[in-house]
């Protein structure tokens, strides 16, 4: 791509200075109509949110959007998709691990099945996943003996968010594994370190850049989560109610502004972790050089 | 979601088997065991419930639940939205990449960093949003009233709220993936005389047609699947207004288990498809990659 500048120095020169010259044809057409059609479905209408929301009062906003139901349910969102991106950080790294390291029968399906909660509608997710784990489920029926309630409270949410985030962690960590030098383990195994010590002090700080961006794309996945959320929570409120139902609750009772308080809120918290990722795979480049 | 392309083919597992860099067996077999419990508990056993409960009593039953008109109209719905939001975002996802990999303009970064920007709202913000547009009380809500046009609580609001969660796919797998093709072979083709489209109908699509496949297929499974964001457009009116993935919800709500998963199989059926022609395209792309190395 550099080519191409490096033949027409002087182009910027020529009135088109906010892009350079090419040979190519259909800049003007693409460029048109991406830009068109991105800011008619995406621009307009978020901007549109934004605007809406700030046609009340701060006080209001601020009443709206810390009423004390919708503060539970911000605190049921960040500790339930805190815990499943957890859960994923430990389970995931070893689904990884062995599914790049290891050999065994059924390692190509389980590969091929990790992508399933991006192919698999949420709202099937949703209803399997709480009939597993019912009292009179396959999984509950054992668990509820043990005083392990799952379905209908945060537990089950995590659950749910653990299914649905866990691509994000196993699938930034498996090129990180690829791309390991065996090099320095034989090093370290060489020099008399043995294979825990290895794992620990070589292995694990070369794929923690990668384990943080997992984790983090899980847990910004989870905290938008709403379809396999609902029929798994059980949706007490005070208890079990996620900050994106809450947004549905007001909406269904025809109260846009507090919907939109509660969604412009939500959506700072996320444009906040847009910016952490994107520093974070900036220092993963840096460290492994290994992109998206 | 890392790019098909860009993966590895993974063959560290071999190599791996060195001295010193091998796991004692005990501890392979019980990282295995624990990862196999782990998918199959979080993966297959939710995949195993949906068809058992579908099929449990008895294929007339199930085929029951899938035929009867309200599931079959809201089949309809979802193969409809589908059939308008996958070619939209297809045709603006190959654009988007043709503009960003192929010319150097200002502000290209911020484009993709947008591009990405309905991956991390909410599907409820994402229908949310189109409320606040076109609702009752939303911006348009009156004018739209005066003229007898109807968006939410009707067909275009879900066309409108899919096109939104489905928007980025098409074009995240042909950005990485374009950029690394870089911009010779189409100069090369301009350079002999050949037009714009004719270039990349000729010189570009066939480089890409694994990326372009794997976008359209993750894009058309989201956009069968979509449930939040087409949840709060919709209105849940029975025969006009239910998707698929809405009517689960309301025949699982109602205790009607058989349909709700019979209805379920389905969709479970496409994820299973989708994922088979992802892995048939790994390997594919794997083949040209080894047929090029030699």
């Amino acid at each position: 791509m550099s080519a191409i500048s490096l033949q027409r120095p002087f182009a910027a020169a020529r009135g088109r200075s906010w892009r350079q010259h090419s040979a190519l044809p259909g800049f003007g057409l693409t460029i048109g109509f991406a830009l068109t059609y991105m800011g008619l479905l995406i621009v307009v209408p978020l901007a549109g949110l934004v605007i809406y929301s700030g046609g009340q009062t701060p006080l209001e906003f601020w009443r709206a959007a810390t009423d004390e139901r919708v503060l539970v349910s911000y605190w049921v969102s960040f500790s339930t998709s805190l815990a499943a991106a957890m859960i994923n950080a430990v389970f995931g790294t070893i689904v990884a691990w062995c599914l790049v390291r290891y050999d065994f029968p059924g390692r190509r399906l389980l590969d091929a099945m990790v992508d399933l909660p991006f192919a698999l509608p949420t709202a099937v997710s949703g209803i399997a996943l709480t009939t597993l784990f019912a009292s009179s489920g396959l999984l509950g029926q054992w668990l509820e003996p043990l005083g392990i309630q799952v379905a209908f409270t945060r537990l089950g949410i995590v659950v749910a968010l653990t299914l649905i985030s866990m691509p994000f962690v196993v699938r930034t960590l498996q090129p990180a594994i690829e791309e390991l030098d065996l090099a320095l383990e034989e090093a370290s195994a060489s020099m008399g370190a043995d294979r825990w010590t290895t794992l620990r002090k070589v292995v694990m700080p070369m794929l923690l850049p990668a384990l943080v961006t997992g984790f983090t794309l899980a847990f910004a996945r989870a905290l938008g989560e709403f379809g396999s959320v609902i029929f798994i929570a059980g949706n007490i409120p005070f208890q079990t109610e996620i900050a994106p139902l809450l947004i549905v609750i007001k909406l269904e009772q025809f109260d846009y502004l507090g919907a939109t308080a509660i969604a412009t809120t939500m959506m700072v918290a996320s444009l906040a972790l847009l910016v952490v990722i994107n520093l974070l795979q900036a220092w993963h480049r840096r460290r492994t050089g290994l992109g998206q | 979601m890392a790019s098909v392309i860009a993966r590895g083919t993974g063959l560290a597992h071999q190599a791996a088997r060195a001295p010193g860099v091998a796991d004692s067996p005990l501890a392979r077999r019980i990282l295995i065991g624990v990862s196999v419990l782990f998918l199959g508990a979080m993966l297959i056993a939710p995949l195993l419930t949906v068809f058992g409960y579908a099929l449990y009593q008895g294929i007339d039953r199930y085929l029951a639940g899938i035929l009867e008109p309200a599931a079959w109209s809201a089949i309809q719905l979802t193969l409809l939205t589908a059939a308008i939001c996958v070619p939209l975002n297809t045709v603006f996802g190959v654009a988007a990449a043709w503009a960003i990999t192929k010319f150097e303009f200002r502000g290209k970064s911020l484009l993709i960093s947008l591009i990405d920007l309905p991956f991390s709202v909410s599907p409820v913000i994402a229908g949310l949003v189109f409320v606040i547009l076109f609702g009752a009380q939303g911006f348009l809500g009156p004018w739209l009233r005066a003229n007898d046009v109807q968006i939410i609580f009707a067909v275009p609001g879900i066309v409108l709220a899919t096109l939104f969660v489905t928007f980025p796919f098409v074009a995240r797998e042909l950005i990485p993936l374009m950029q690394a093709q870089g911009t010779g072979n189409e100069e090369a083709s301009v350079s002999l005389g050949a037009g714009g489209f004719r270039t990349f109908w000729r010189v570009t699509l066939p480089n890409i047609k694994w990326g372009l496949l794997y976008g359209v297929i993750l894009c058309n499974a989201r956009a069968m699947g979509e449930f939040g964001a087409v949840s709060v457009v919709s209105g849940h009116i029975r025969h006009q207004t239910n998707t698929m993935p809405l009517h689960v919800e309301i025949l699982y709500n109602e205790y009607q288990f058989v349909a709700a998963f019979a209805v379920a199989s389905l969709l479970a059926l496409l994820a299973l498809v989708t994922l088979a022609v992802k892995t048939a395209i790994e390997s594919a792309v794997a083949r040209s990659a080894r047929l090029a190395a030699h």
